[in-house]
């Protein structure tokens, strides 16, 4: 199954709902070229709702890796929301669960941003 | 699963697609669990982006030969690239403080951290990753035994 991407606001935020496979090739490339073109559009905060996403490689952890860091450095705040088990375990074998902003629900997700 | 099978594939993204779906179909039919079907498939996905990616860098000359063997304990996983040899000491941590942000770089990590063995032998014709997953008694072996 290749990846879908569908974006909404949600009281100024977006909630970008991803399903499939974030992996090398079309998945990441449509990850980076969305989380761009919300950040160019102003779209500076951003939930990323992975709870679709059932498979992950290297390049897709990169992948969230490069939208967080992108939407930071643009002085923009990117959360992750329902991670599958499969994603959760990935960030903490890779550390990098406590780098991102993780959230199970969408509510608090979008109260949270400052 | 015979007891040995080799496919000598392309250098395109279509193969890491392949590769990653042959490690399922066969993790699957020798019976490991759910959870380590999917390591193995990821481990052999890496491997297989690497050789593709790094080692052959998409060459339409050059070939990946990805080879599964099913022993008594173990699968074992061959994937072979004609690049120019990885260099095992430029490979940084990916878990260092200075490159957790880093976008790239987990490949190697992840197939370590999935798999039993991990051997890589890089040489100037190419390299050759080994990936071992013991067949346990409380996975596959366990499964086949209650059946």
């Amino acid at each position: 199954m290749s990846m879908k991407l569908s974006t909404r606001q949600v009281d100024g935020v977006t909630i970008v709902d991803c399903s499939g496979r974030i992996t090398l090739g079309e998945g990441s490339v449509m990850m980076r070229d969305t989380v761009r073109d919300l950040l160019a559009k102003g779209n500076k905060k951003i939930v990323l709702n992975l709870g679709d996403v059932n498979y992950i490689d290297s390049s897709g952890i990169g992948e969230l890796v490069s939208a967080f860091t992108t939407t930071k450095n643009q002085g923009g705040e990117l959360k992750l929301l329902h991670l599958t088990k499969k994603v959760h375990d990935l960030l903490q074998i890779t550390k990098l669960y406590t780098v991102f902003d993780v959230k199970d629900d969408e509510t608090a997700a979008v109260k949270g941003f400052k | 699963m015979e007891q040995s099978v080799s496919y000598t594939l392309d250098s395109t993204l279509d193969t890491v697609d392949h590769a990653e779906e042959k490690a399922t179909r066969i993790a699957t039919d020798i019976g490991f669990g759910e959870d380590e079907v999917m390591q193995i498939s990821m481990a052999v996905r890496e491997c297989a982006v690497n050789a593709v990616l790094h080692g052959n860098a998409y060459a339409p000359d050059k070939k990946v030969v990805l080879s599964f063997e099913r022993t008594p304990e173990d699968l074992v996983i061959t994937i072979r690239d004609q690049g120019k040899g990885i260099d095992l000491g430029g490979i940084p941590n990916p878990l260092a403080p200075e490159n957790l942000l880093k976008t790239s770089g987990r490949g190697i990590f992840l197939m370590r951290s999935f798999m039993d063995v991990v051997e890589i032998r890089p040489s100037q014709t190419g390299t050759e990753i080994k990936l071992i997953k013991h067949v346990r008694g409380s996975s596959a072996a366990g499964k086949e035994a209650s059946q």
